[in-house]
Order: C-alpha cells, then structure tokens, then sequence
C-alpha cells in the first residue's frame, strides 16, 4: 500500500463515514466556495486552488485542480503562472524571515 | 478464466436512462447528416473516424444522387451537415453542396481549415477555391480549433495545424465568413486536449473572440464545445495511459437529464459513406446500423431504403459512448445541449 493512490481522491466522501453532518458541512461550503462563478470566476478560483495545491505540495489537490483548470477553459500560460505567483510567495515567505534573522544579529551585537 | 475481464466496470447508458426515467425517442429528422469520405489530409489525434491521408473509402455518385433524391423528397429535412474525413476530397462534393443548396436546403461543411492549402493528399489535387466556393454557396462552414493557442492545437491536430488554422480563418474571413453583415456563417469547434469535460461553452466563446481578434484580427460566429467521445483513436489512447475507466467514470458521474433531452440523435440521422444509416456518426463508427421493424422482420436500414416514418419510429442504439453526450453541459454536432 502506497500513502497516495491517485483513486483515493475518490473515496474523498468516505471520511463522512462518521459524524456525516461535519463532512456534509465542509462538502456544502466547499462546493459554494470554489465551485460557483460569484465575484470571482470559476475558472479564477481554479487557478487560484491549483496555486495553493502546488503550495501545500497536496497531489490530490494537484491532480483535481489541474483537470479542473483544464475543464474551466485555464491555458497552460495561465496555470503556470499561477505557480508562479505560489512559488514566489513562498520565496517571499522564507526571505521575510531574514527580517528576524537580522533581528536576532542585532540583537546579540552581530550586525 | 480470464478474470480480469470481471473486474473491467460496464459503463451500461441505458442504467442512467433508467435512474432518471428517461426515454428518449426520436423527435424528428431535421438533418442529414452524410460521411462522404474517410479520407483526410490531417490524422488528429482524438479524431473518431480514425480519418487519415490513407483512407481510401468514398462515397460514390448513386448514394449521393440518392441522398439528394431524400433531401428533394422531405422538405421537413431542413440541413444537410456534410463531414468525413475531410468531405471535400470526396469526388463529387462540389455537385452535392451545389444540388443541396439548389433544393433550398441548409448545408453545413465540418471543414479542417487546411485541406485548402493541403490539398487532395492522395492525388494533389490544389482546393484553393474552397473559400469562394463556400461563399459561393452560402455554405455554414463548421472547423475545428481545439484552442485558440498553439500548444494544444498543434498537440490534438499535428504540428504546424495552428498556423495553417488560422490562414484559414483569415481567408474565410476574406470572403465574409464571421462577419455579421454578410450572413455568411463561421462556426468554430472546442475539444478538450486531454480527457477532461469541456469548459462552459459562453464563456470560452468570448475567449476565443478576444484572443482571435486581438492577436491575428479574425472573426467567427459561435463557439462549440464538443466532449471528446471515448472510441477509436481517443479510446486507444486512454487505454493506452490506463486511463480508460477514469474517463468513463468523469462522464457516467456528470450525466445531466437535461443534456440527455438534447441529444442529436433525436433529431439526424447520419448517413455512411456506403448509404447505411446510423443514429449518429459515432454509432456510425462503431457500425452500430439503424435497425427497424419488429421480430422477425427486423432490417438494417440504408439511405436506398429510407422510409420517413419507419426511420422516426425507431428505437435509438445506445452504448457507454453516449455517456459522451450526456456529460455536463452536453455535448453535440452543434456544441453544448443543456
């Protein structure tokens, strides 16, 4: 057995196996968050979802975001930008840091 | 025993028919639906004909005479809707759409937009004067573009197709197609790349009409979205990638009631390049003939044999394919159906 199976996505609704109405909750607010065209279109809800996919570094997310950018009428420029913009901030996440580290130096007379 | 045969799921249509209680009967016959050919310049990569530059099958000239004799006969048959292959390298194209079209009738042509710079790939006869020739006629004209950027059309349709593509357009448009005041009809087709659903047909329209005209200056009319349909080239590939029953499972679990109403198969019957008659051209592809009359007497039907009535009582063939039709938004000849 293999941590992630591609067909276990599928089986996604199973976790509701047990206190069904927290899951029918999430499956409710899910749907009506990435599922819709509202302010944002679907196809932009996509792309952002393939972004945090990448981010979280998920493969079922990866997988169902890829298709459903695909299915959206999402090209390849603007999925790969949407990595971009995912990879980049995570760049900037760390880098920020480097505010703290030079704290810390100041701190102790380092810098 | 072969057990793996067991575990292979049955994606049975007529098990959503029967959850939905739907019965879908025929409604009329509004087009003639005819496959002139199996030749093509082109050899797609999803294409359901398995159409390709060797094909060697053809209409010949008394199935034709005999499709127009049916289209003089039915004036309740409104559209003729010609495809292959590329149903311009048939022989006697010219002389169908122009009998067609003198019988009053609509006509369509599902045209690649390159067979005009390819040419006949077996005889190298030129079809330059295809544009005029459509305009001509007043023609619908109806083309494929999977995408309106390179990389996915050139990967669906072969490398360079886009380009040609959209010389085509242009040249269309040089003769009035797309453009609203001349009436002359310019229709584009969508495909999914891959083994995904369509995108929504609206939205990807207004796409398409951005890109088109911002980056090469083209117009067109209306935007298809077609789902690919699991048979032939594009079932060979899926089963190649083992993918088969992921797609089948996306269609079966996207079927829409409401798109299985709309179905073309109520409303066309679809002619082979040898006069037998089908549902749709996919059962076509798949020689799944119309049948009509009851035990005993039941027959395979061909266009030399076409009896109106028998042909709108009959029972309509279906198989796991036309989950392809029923998914989502719908998919036909003439794009979404729900």
């Amino acid at each position: 057995m293999n941590y992630y199976e591609s067909k276990d996505l599928g089986k996604f609704a199973d976790v509701g196996k047990f206190r069904k109405e927290l899951m029918d909750s999430f499956f409710s607010y899910y749907g009506a968050a990435t599922g819709t065209d509202g302010a944002l279109s679907k196809r932009e809800k996509s792309l952002i979802g393939l972004a945090i996919a990448h981010f979280q570094q998920c493969p079922y997310c990866i997988d169902a975001y890829t298709q459903q950018c695909l299915e959206t009428g999402a090209n390849p420029d603007q999925m790969t930008e949407a990595i971009h913009v995912a990879a980049a901030l995570a760049a900037g996440m760390t880098l920020v840091h480097g505010v703290q580290m030079q704290n810390i130096m100041e701190k102790h007379g380092a810098l | 025993m072969n057990t793996e045969l067991l575990t292979v799921p049955v994606f049975r249509f007529e098990n959503a028919l029967d959850r939905h209680a739907l019965q879908l009967k025929p409604l009329s016959v509004e087009t003639l639906q005819v496959n002139i050919t199996k030749l093509c310049n082109q050899a797609c990569r999803h294409c359901h004909v398995d159409a390709s530059p060797k094909r060697t099958e053809q209409m010949d000239k008394r199935t034709v005479e005999r499709c127009l004799e049916i289209l003089a006969q039915h004036s309740s048959i409104t559209t003729l809707d010609l495809t292959g292959g590329a149903p311009e390298l048939n022989p006697y194209f010219d002389d169908f759409v122009r009998e067609a079209r003198a019988l009053g009738k609509r006509v369509m042509v599902r045209h690649n937009l390159t067979v005009t710079f390819d040419g006949n790939p077996q005889t190298g006869e030129s079809k330059a004067y295809l544009p005029e020739f459509f305009a001509q006629q007043r023609v619908e004209v109806i083309s494929s573009l999977p995408y309106y950027q390179e990389f996915f059309t050139d990967k669906q349709r072969g490398l360079g197709v886009f380009r040609k593509s959209i010389d085509g357009i242009r040249l269309l448009n040089e003769y009035g197609y797309g453009k609203p005041e001349t009436g002359l009809v310019l229709n584009l087709v969508y495909n999914p790349v891959g083994p995904f659903l369509p995108a929504a047909q609206a939205s990807l329209e207004a796409d398409y009409k951005q890109e088109l005209w911002e980056r090469f200056g083209l117009l067109f009319n209306n935007l298809y979205t077609i789902t690919n349909m699991p048979i032939h080239r594009f079932k060979e590939a899926l089963e190649r990638s083992g993918g088969y029953e992921e797609y089948m499972e996306k269609l079966v679990n996207a079927f829409n009631p409401a798109a299985a109403e709309g179905v073309m198969c109520r409303s066309l019957v679809s002619v082979g390049y040898d006069g037998r008659l089908y549902d749709c051209d996919f059962n076509q592809m798949l020689d799944m003939q119309i049948t009509t009359g009851i035990n005993g007497s039941q027959r395979h039907r061909t266009i030399f044999d076409f009896d109106f009535d028998e042909i709108l009582n009959r029972t309509i063939a279906f198989a796991s394919h036309c989950y392809g039709c029923t998914a989502g938004a719908g998919s036909s000849c003439g794009g979404a159906t729900a």
